[in-house]
């Protein structure tokens, strides 16, 4: 990739974190796919969730039968760490009731019967005019009560309340705000053609967050296996003076928050602490588009890019859905699975959890579904630890996966925690580089869920 | 772990499993045999110097450690292993830690020690603390002494017609002779000894770099080829079978200690090169504490395990008993193994879950 020599000082690079791992990337199924937009089609039902979110879910504020329309807010929280949900459809509120959700637990949603006459599609790639130079007039508070009534949550995976993160702490300030383009997922590529073809408002949603956070320097960090989208974004960031661009090693897990703030600023979030203990705040660049357009013209979050890939769909692509529609219908959309299809999967394959049913709806932290074929997805069976030590050598933490895992196997909770269970990120280099296939990280898994249980008690 | 679930509008079946999805294709499975293939050469130079000996003796030790891990599994109603390839490499390394004119029987009883006793008593792979090759040599070394020490030289330094030509036995008595170590060892015992009038010198064996490093010297099958465990540990190294933290502090600290040793008495002590090429120190550092199984797991422990070997095996040739100290120094630092992991407990990065 060439570099124009004005803009070296735009841009730094090799960024990376010690320790991950390198899985295929398998980007090439849909990075060339240009967003297209889907709509349910009227009539079918878009199921929307209390719960998209880390945090207090909301309670309905719509009642059955009520007409809706697209934008209206039909649930909301009093709490402190909560997000409100949107309609993303003019139709009826046929029947509010527990709905299978991505979690595997039904969750309290507002189920709606989609209306035959729909407003006009939204605009997503260029902000409305004269926006831009608005930004610096904005108050900081004022950017983060539109983020809240937006309902803008972290769209990389997490999805925690955007404006939570935002909101100035006396005694912790933030010098940094961090655009996360990394996209370090294996698969997934909703976030590239987001930065391919709409870059504006991202770069917009980072001037927000750092002035809503108070926040002097801007850093957008994305993986050297983008160099399309880094030349597009360096082109939007040129005039800015107090923006740069990081270019990242193609490794996983790059995107993760704390390897991240590590590979770009080399501070450590301590354990169990945010980022906003090392004064920075880490911002997806999709959520950064959501924020542009809550703030340009109060939208909240109703829909978002989903990238459909893998060898188990016959259409792969990048789709614009709206939060709410379900996957049964979005697969059909994209021309249904195909013969061999075997696995579908809430995300990319790193971190993903796989669904055994088609039955539940796009979520607003939903960046990618990735159905793999049989061909895809691995069986080799579980053989015993010869104590090779590559997940130890792999972790992004320094844990010691294979002892946690077998105290955890032994119940020995003690011992788990001893090693720092608790700081596990659930990344899945562990299980991934493991030569014996033994499920590392579920052991991890449902030792923190022991441990969470047992403190409960 | 994976239970399928219906999807009752398509009939389809959808696996469901925890993340991640996506394994490194690299299995245990073909970590073991890159570790036996790394092992060729100096098998292949085993076959050449000792011809016949050499082939009974690993033949023996491959066919019983099978048999025995087979055998255990069946008792143990437990799947069959025997084609993971770590049974292999036991014998493999045991055999080539052999002297060349043991019995074969002997071979065998040291296999069964090293399968059996060592490995699946304590559960099979990955569950043994000691290193089994090692085990069942230590159990020949106990029963069998006087045999273990006998070190014939390979044949292609007996200038016998008979064994040249390969195919036939040698109906003479073999030509046994001291290893370079054992030359080595005496200038250190004669200096101890007051009332020697005539020392030895490690002169004679100074002398011996090239044979030792190409494997012209007496002693076990495999220790006499520096080189060819050199390639093949070179080769484990390229293909990250291991890492090199091991070999790296093992052939440093026996380097280290060796020159330190010759500079401050180069008539008792012989040239460190002696000692790095001599005996089985290259098969240990790259082949025999390697073993994942029984050294420790953090990078930190394994540096200070092979420090550790390193060491131990430094003072057996200089200070103990033995010319040559790799079987003791690997088995008391596997010892020492669970101990390390203990004291080598890595801090994550942000620190410690601190207690609340």
């Amino acid at each position: 990739m060439v570099i124009a020599a004005e803009d070296s000082k735009k841009v730094a690079g090799r960024f990376s974190f010690s320790r991950g791992v390198h899985p295929a990337e398998h980007k090439e199924i849909a990075e060339n796919m240009p967003v297209r937009r889907v709509q349910p089609a009227s009539g079918a039902t878009v199921v929307v969730p209390m719960s998209q979110h880390l945090g207090a879910p909301c309670k309905p504020t719509v009642e059955a039968k009520q007409e809706v329309k697209s934008q209206q807010e039909i649930g909301s929280s009093d709490a402190f760490v909560s997000a409100p949900v949107h309609s993303p459809v003019n139709g009826t509120v046929k029947e509010i009731s527990p709905q299978p959700h991505p979690s595997g637990r039904k969750v309290l949603s507002v189920v709606i019967k989609v209306g035959d006459e729909q407003s006009a599609d939204n605009e997503w790639q260029e902000l409305p005019e004269g926006f831009a130079e608005k930004i610096d007039k904005l108050e900081p508070e004022e950017i983060i009560r539109t983020i809240r009534k937006a309902g803008i949550v972290g769209m990389g995976g997490a999805a925690f309340p955007t404006a939570v993160k935002l909101v100035r702490n006396e005694n912790k300030p933030v010098d940094t705000v961090i655009l996360n383009g990394c996209e370090c997922e294996p698969y997934l590529t909703s976030d590239y053609r987001l930065m391919l073809e709409a870059p504006k408002p991202i770069v917009a949603g980072l001037q927000l967050a750092m002035r809503a956070a108070g926040a002097r320097q801007g850093i957008i960090a994305i993986e050297d296996n983008k160099p399309d989208a880094i030349s597009t974004i360096l082109m939007e960031i040129r005039q800015l003076d107090n923006i740069q661009l990081a270019i990242c090693k193609t490794k996983y897990p790059q995107g993760g928050e704390r390897q991240l703030i590590n590979a770009v600023l080399g501070r450590v979030v301590p354990t169990g602490g945010l980022p906003l203990d090392v004064g920075v705040v880490v911002v997806n660049v999709s959520t950064a588009s959501a924020i542009s357009w809550a703030c340009a013209e109060e939208r909240p979050l109703t829909e978002r890019i989903v990238t459909l890939t893998g060898r188990g769909i016959t259409e792969p692509g990048n789709y614009l859905v709206p939060v709410g529609m379900m996957l049964a219908e979005l697969i059909e959309q994209a021309g249904g699975l195909t013969e061999d299809a075997e696995k579908v999967l809430l995300g990319g394959p790193m971190m993903g959890p796989s669904t055994g049913h088609l039955n539940v709806p796009i979520m607003k932290g939903t960046s990618g579904i990735t159905v793999m074929s049989r061909a895809e997805v691995c069986r080799e069976p579980e053989t015993a630890c010869i104590r090779c030590s590559r997940c130890v050598d792999h972790c992004p933490l320094k844990l010691v996966p294979t002892k946690i895992a077998h105290a955890v196997k032994a119940g020995d909770l003690e011992t788990a925690q001893r090693y720092d269970l608790m700081a596990c990120i659930e990344c899945g280099c562990c299980g991934y580089i493991c030569p014996s296939q033994i499920p590392l990280l579920q052991y991890m898994r449902s030792g923190k869920a022991a441990v969470q249980a047992a403190k409960r008690k | 772990m994976a239970k399928t679930e219906q999807n009752d509008k398509e009939q389809k079946i959808l696996l469901v499993s925890s993340s991640p999805h996506l394994i490194e294709p690299a299995s245990s499975k073909r970590i073991m045999y890159e570790v036996v293939f790394g092992m060729l050469p100096a098998v292949g130079a085993a076959l050449y110097y000792f011809r016949t000996g050499a082939g009974l003796i690993l033949a023996a030790c491959v066919c019983s450690a099978l048999l025995a891990e087979w055998l255990c599994n069946v008792v143990r109603k437990k799947e069959q292993t025997i084609t993971d390839g770590s049974a292999l490499i036991t014998a493999l390394i045991l055999g080539l830690s052999l002297p060349p004119e043991l019995p074969v029987w002997m071979a065998v009883i040291g296999t069964v020690a090293a399968i059996v006793v060592a490995k699946m008593l304590f559960g099979g792979l990955g569950s043994n603390i000691f290193n089994p090759a090692m085990v069942g040599r230590a159990f020949l070394m106990g029963c069998f002494g006087l045999w273990m020490t006998t070190w014939t030289a390979p044949v292609t330094m007996q200038n016998n017609p008979a064994v040249e030509n390969g195919a036939v036995k040698n109906e003479v008595a073999a030509v046994t002779g001291p290893t370079p170590l054992a030359l080595a060892k005496q200038p250190i015992k004669d200096a101890a000894n007051a009332d020697k009038l005539k020392k030895a010198t490690p002169n004679q064996v100074n002398q011996m770099f090239k044979p030792m490093f190409f494997g012209q010297t007496s002693g076990s099958l495999g220790e006499t080829s520096a080189v060819f465990w050199l390639i093949g540990g070179v080769f484990l190294l390229l293909r990250k079978t291991i890492t090199y933290h091991i070999p790296l502090a093992v052939l440093a600290t026996a380097g280290i200690i060796a020159t330190i040793a010759w500079w401050a008495n180069p008539e008792v002590y012989a040239h460190p090169l002696v000692h790095l090429f001599g005996g089985g120190l290259m098969m240990c550092a790259f082949f025999i504490a390697t073993d994942p199984v029984t050294c420790p797991l953090t990078k930190l422990g394994r540096i200070i395990f092979g420090v550790g070997v390193g060491a131990m095996i430094m003072m057996i040739r200089l200070v103990g008993g033995y010319p040559e100290g790799v079987m003791y120094a690997v088995l008391l630092m596997n010892a020492m193994t669970p101990l390390l992991d203990r004291w080598t407990r890595t801090k994550p990065l942000g620190g410690h879950v601190s207690a609340k």
